[in-house]
């Protein structure tokens, strides 16, 4: 897997301002008092209840952000995530992607190739059988001319570092390899945005670093705004922004620094802090000096040696 | 014991089959089962095994692989042979019990069996060196005309492809299924066939919600990837034949050419 690695990294030619940092104040996806209700019906089809799963969100994304969403099962990340590119459409309120209107039914299709989106499970989004064309199945889509699919689905699946298995059946691949086929096969659509609902939940840890690794070279290299929703903390400390949702609400946001320094508040609603964080959190309590919001274990490792 | 079933399914390979139009293959495969039924007697048998035998050579795909696909069939040839065995009338060569066995009907059984396996190796080795995409792009370019009469040919491929993509897939889930019952002491291989039917419904059952629940998966990932059928589609592989398809028909054409004559003879 190493040897992918120059890969990843390589640019590929793409009409995209480069080095340009994270949050270029152009705002990608902007919602304005988003709310969501699922119906559920019974089996006459009469209404039963009402789940508000998205409830009153305000959020700002700029372009080239790495944005976190992290929420315990049910809290409504998923399909919040959804709404961003017009699959779900909001019961109350607004979602402008791009500055496109997703109500806007003649948009739909501009809103979809402005934001790719990649789901949990890798089985059930793999359309052809032959990684190549399951990447240029979203380009044939889009009208692409042939000879520009072929050239798109070479520099996204080298930018994801599976080149080499381009003429591979995607169900002999790993876990971790079929989500990034699957990651390529957005990518190839030129996308201005990847939203990724739980990419790596079915993976196991060295799928979910494969995954995490492109994600982050997609980001950094690519400059391509990255939503990732995650119930991993692990994941999130790549972002430069992490919106915390529980109930259907946005219930922290700030960088991954802040939200860890809130060791307390994140284990009230459900949710655990990587274990550096954790270990540094309890050495405080128990007395050690030591500062908010350790991500890793680098940082944890040099914050105690600076005690010693 | 489902991972074997090889039929639609593709082989990667580097072959000059591998390479063909899909098109070719598709009215090769039609062309190669009609020839199965316009000669009676042995040379053309010979003939068509002979046809078999280049193809498969050339497809390099291992022979004991495109072999597994005739085990799903065995049960129907089975079938066959003993109608042809015993209910053939005519010379009678030997009697069991109550049936009698003739010389025309081992000719027609023997006949029945080559036939049917010519038939499902022939149109494996089109499934085993095209891959589903490929074959439903061919499908849906022989199927145009019939647009005219409001086919939704493209839809009709479309569905075909992703049908025979996710074979490889469900069977692997109802493998999986089918371990988790027996852990908790399902009992799938005894008791009379009533009792293995029944117990096959805490297999389709789980089987069916989960094919289900990937069917809307999918769908809603095909969207998302901006599917919107036919119209306006480009193709990433658009079919158009070369000089080695010209070829290939052309030696279809030389292989009927000669069942014809042999038929003759």
């Amino acid at each position: 897997m190493l040897k992918e690695e120059p890969d990843i990294i390589r640019l590929f030619s793409r009409k995209r301002s480069a080095n340009r940092p994270h949050g270029s104040g152009l705002v990608m996806i902007d919602t304005r008092k988003l709310s969501f209700d699922y119906i559920r019906r019974d089996k006459d089809g009469e209404v039963e209840g009402v789940t508000r799963a998205v409830d009153d969100i305000n959020l700002q994304i700029e372009e080239g952000d790495f944005i976190a969403i992290l929420g315990h099962n049910g809290s409504g990340k998923s399909t919040l995530a959804k709404h961003f590119n017009a699959i779900l459409f909001p019961t109350e309120g607004t979602v402008f992607v791009d500055g496109m209107d997703t109500c806007d039914q003649t948009h739909l299709w501009d809103i979809r190739e402005t934001t790719g989106m990649v789901f949990q499970n890798p089985d059930n989004q793999i359309i052809g059988t032959v990684v190549e064309e399951d990447v240029g199945f979203g380009p044939e889509n889009m009208g692409v001319p042939t000879k520009e699919i072929w050239e798109r689905v070479e520099e996204s699946l080298k930018a994801v570092g599976m080149y080499r298995y381009r003429k591979h059946a995607p169900h002999k691949l790993s876990g971790g390899q079929k989500q990034r086929v699957a990651i390529a096969g957005v990518v190839a659509m030129h996308p201005k945005c990847i939203v990724l609902d739980e990419p790596t939940a079915m993976l196991d840890p060295k799928g979910r670093r494969e995954v995490i690794r492109a994600i982050r070279a997609l980001n950094d290299v690519e400059k391509i705004t990255v939503i990732l929703i995650t119930h991993y903390m692990e994941e999130v400390i790549y972002a430069n922004k992490v919106f915390v949702m529980d109930a259907g609400k946005i219930v922290m946001q700030g960088t991954p620094r802040e939200i860890f320094s809130e060791v307390d508040r994140l284990k009230s609603i459900r949710l655990s802090v990587p274990q550096a964080t954790q270990l540094a959190y309890e050495l405080k309590q128990a007395g050690l000096a030591l500062p908010d919001g350790i991500l890793d274990e680098e940082e944890l490792v040099e914050a105690l040696c600076r005690l010693l | 014991m489902l991972r074997e079933i090889t039929l639609g399914q593709y082989y990667p390979a580097d072959s000059i089959l591998h390479k063909l139009d899909p098109r070719v293959k598709i009215t090769g495969a039609f062309l190669y089962i009609i020839s199965m039924f316009m000669f009676e007697n042995y040379a053309g048998y010979l003939l068509a095994a002979l046809f078999l035998t280049i193809m498969i050579k050339l497809s390099r795909v291992p022979f004991s692989f495109m072999v597994r696909g005739l085990r799903a069939v065995v049960i129907l040839i089975l079938i066959t042979v003993f109608f042809n065995l015993f209910l053939t009338p005519g010379e009678p060569l030997f009697q069991l019990w109550r049936f009698t066995i003739t010389k025309e009907g081992l000719q027609s059984a023997l006949k029945m069996v080559l036939r049917l396996t010519f038939l499902i190796l022939g149109s494996s080795i089109m499934t085993l060196t095209t891959t589903p995409n490929a074959l439903t792009d061919g499908m849906e370019r022989l199927l145009r005309p019939m647009r005219i009469f409001r086919l939704p040919v493209h839809e009709i491929a479309m569905m075909m492809s992703i049908a025979l993509s996710f074979i490889p897939i469900l069977t692997e889930e109802t493998d999986k299924i089918m371990k988790a019952q027996m852990a908790r002491g399902a009992d799938f291989e005894s008791g009379n066939i009533l009792k293995r039917v029944r117990s096959l419904v805490p297999l389709l059952v789980p089987l069916f919600i989960s094919a289900f629940r990937r069917a809307g998966d999918l769908a809603l990932a095909m969207e998302a990837r901006c599917y919107r059928g036919g119209d306006g589609r480009t193709k990433m592989k658009p079919l158009s034949y070369k000089k080695r398809d010209r070829i290939a028909y052309a030696v279809i054409v030389l292989y009927l050419i000669l069942v014809v004559v042999i038929r003759r003879v």
